[in-house]
């Protein structure tokens, strides 16, 4: 019997043994043919990648490096200069203006967007309001709208002598405001329309991490008398931090890189006030064929965006990305 | 919230007022721009700036659509847009799907390195790198070609992030059944893993073909000549004349917009619910 007992019993340790000696050989079994297949296989999945990214991150980036040590106009061979396209730059008081009307816009576009994302959010994820679903509908409109069209649509309605806006500010007895023509009024008007354009996507975001806040840490807090204000701040806000992270981050490089609304909408203007640094990239490389100088400039933007990204990274502690 | 619901029905009906109010202002001054730019645009001409100025057109009419569809070849830019959109499209789903897949399966010191380079092309996009992004197009002899557009715009960080996040919540133990019963790794992938993978494959391609549709700096540094223009570098050219004719903008501009709206209204679950928490956007 106990010899029966032990055999039963061993047999089953073993066969138990076997199974898993079993599974992990058949883990092993691949992982010891694969040394070439595991190589090669993930190697032809990314190699698209790799090419197009050599191709156009890599290279653009190498030959916009040696481009701002050139004096490359576009055509003919680039000539060797070394930095000096980095010194006019530091002298040339157009790249300070660009550069610190660009900060200016980053700096009040930024907690614009957040808030305006995340109270829409808030509103559309609060069990209080009506007809959220057409609301949320609304709210992403702008989404769907190309930053041209939004440039047009606003351009339109904001026109200094035809626009809607003026017209009736004039018929209620007011002054039509000099919306093209003031510098500062202009750029009030672009931080209107990137708000409205930037803050569909970043409310979706908004929605779907509020979601994810537990209903029980809220409904405690809510017994223990917290009103609906402490709740938010001291329970939800906290909850959000990741996305808050990640959305201050893609708005403040957007902001940085803005052009295409502002192309349509007003060009920049009036004159050159408006000007950002993409845009001046784009008039020095392009229209007045300076590609050196315009590398230079595009290397500076691009250490400025590095710069933000790495603080902001460091701000962030979530390591999931890596 | 149900603890109130339950507790004071009554009161219900009076504190939802606020931020039902608040709400709906919020939703009227986003829904207001768009609402005039559309209706402006079935005005005719005499109409958009005669005072007082109205909400409705007096007469309707679609002269504005028909003089833009024919004035401007505006065909021709519809169309290549459509072939950059949907071209660009397929290999972005594509291209990043596979990569997704090597990042989420497979462990090398290679394929971090790579993730990481790829997440940084976030960080610096061609708008910083434009005078030298041209150079590279031009060099590659793609320059004023739609070809010229669509390469350099299929490799994506949030595409490829994407399909990585959704690639590693599928158990390894499916590739590895796959691999006992002989299946290549390329069949895994192919056969298996991209099927399950269809949700985020929907997901991308609306926001790729959004993408595409809505670009402007591509289509600006690459296309010189006007038959291959798209509609937003188009557009583009009809704001920054120096006398702008709006009755022919406003309409080609409703027109742009037509696709996208469609495609909204097909996908609008989809897009409401993506839980695009990788978030980078292009």
């Amino acid at each position: 019997m106990s010899t029966t007992k032990t055999v039963d019993g061993r047999s089953a340790e073993t066969s138990a043994l076997i199974t898993v000696g079993r599974r992990t050989q058949r883990v092993r079994r691949p992982r010891r043919r694969s040394s070439t297949t595991f190589v090669l296989a993930p190697l032809t999945f990314i190699a698209v990648s790799v090419v197009l990214f050599a191709l156009f991150f890599l290279w653009p980036g190498a030959l916009g490096l040696w481009y701002s040590l050139t004096d490359y106009t576009g055509v003919g061979t680039p000539e060797f200069i070394g930095v000096e396209n980095y010194v006019d730059l530091a002298q040339d008081p157009v790249f300070y203006s660009v550069l610190g009307r660009t900060f200016l816009y980053t700096l009040l576009s930024v907690p614009l967007h957040y808030v305006a994302a995340l109270g829409i959010a808030v509103l559309l994820t609060n069990s209080m309001a009506k007809g959220k679903s057409t609301a949320r509908i609304i709210f992403f409109l702008p989404w769907l709208i190309s930053p041209i069209v939004a440039g047009v649509i606003w351009k339109w309605l904001f026109g200094e002598n035809f626009g809607l806006v003026n017209y009736l500010i004039e018929t209620l007895g007011g002054q039509g405001l000099r919306w093209e023509t003031d510098p500062t009024l202009a750029l009030v008007l672009i931080l209107i329309v990137s708000t409205w354009g930037g803050t569909a996507f970043n409310m979706l975001l908004f929605i779907a991490a509020i979601r994810n806040v537990p209903q029980s840490y809220l409904e405690a807090a809510q017994l223990d008398g917290a009103n609906s204000w402490q709740r938010f701040y001291r329970i939800t806000l906290p909850l959000l931090r990741p996305t808050s992270f990640m959305v201050i981050l893609l708005t403040t490089i957007g902001s940085m890189k803005e052009f295409a609304m502002v192309q349509a909408l007003n060009g920049g203007g009036p004159g050159t006030s408006n000007m950002f640094m993409v845009q001046y990239i784009y008039r020095t490389g392009f229209e007045r064929a300076d590609v050196g100088y315009a590398s230079a400039a595009s290397m500076v933007l691009m250490v400025i965006l590095i710069v933000i990204a790495v603080i902001q990274m460091r701000f962030d502690k979530r390591n999931d990305l890596a | 919230m149900t603890l109130r619901q339950e507790a004071r029905p009554r009161r219900r009906g009076l504190r939802s007022l606020p931020s039902t109010l608040l709400l709906w202002l919020l939703a009227l001054g986003f829904i207001i721009p768009v609402a005039w730019f559309i209706l402006s645009s079935f005005k005719p001409g005499s109409e958009l700036f005669s005072l007082p100025l109205r909400l409705f057109p007096e007469d309707w009419t679609i002269s504005g659509y028909t003089t833009a569809w024919n004035r401007f070849n505006f065909a021709q830019y519809f169309l290549n847009t459509s072939i950059v959109a949907v071209v660009t499209t397929v290999l972005t789903v594509l291209v990043s799907a596979m990569t997704g897949y090597a990042f989420a399966k497979y462990k090398a010191w290679w394929l971090k390195f790579f993730f990481i380079c790829v997440l940084a092309t976030t960080m610096l996009p061609t708008e910083v790198i434009m005078p030298s992004s041209f150079a590279v197009v031009r060099d590659l002899g793609l320059y004023n070609t739609l070809a010229g557009i669509i390469v350099p715009s299929i490799i994506t960080a949030t595409g490829i992030f994407m399909f990585r996040q959704y690639f590693k919540t599928i158990p390894d133990e499916l590739l590895e059944a796959a691999r006992i019963d002989g299946v290549s790794e390329f069949g895994a992938f192919w056969r298996i893993m991209l099927p399950l993978a269809k949700p985020i494959a929907v997901v991308l391609a609306i926001f790729s073909f959004q993408w595409r549709w809505n670009d402007y700096i591509w289509p600006l540094i690459v296309l010189r000549d006007p038959d291959r223009y798209t509609l937003q570098v188009a557009l583009r050219s009809i704001v920054g004349a120096d006398n702008i004719d709006w009755s022919v903008l406003l309409s080609a501009s409703v027109i742009s917009l037509v696709p996208m709206v469609v495609l909204f209204a097909i996908f609008q679950r989809q897009i409401m619910n993506a839980d695009v928490n990788s978030g980078l956007k292009d």
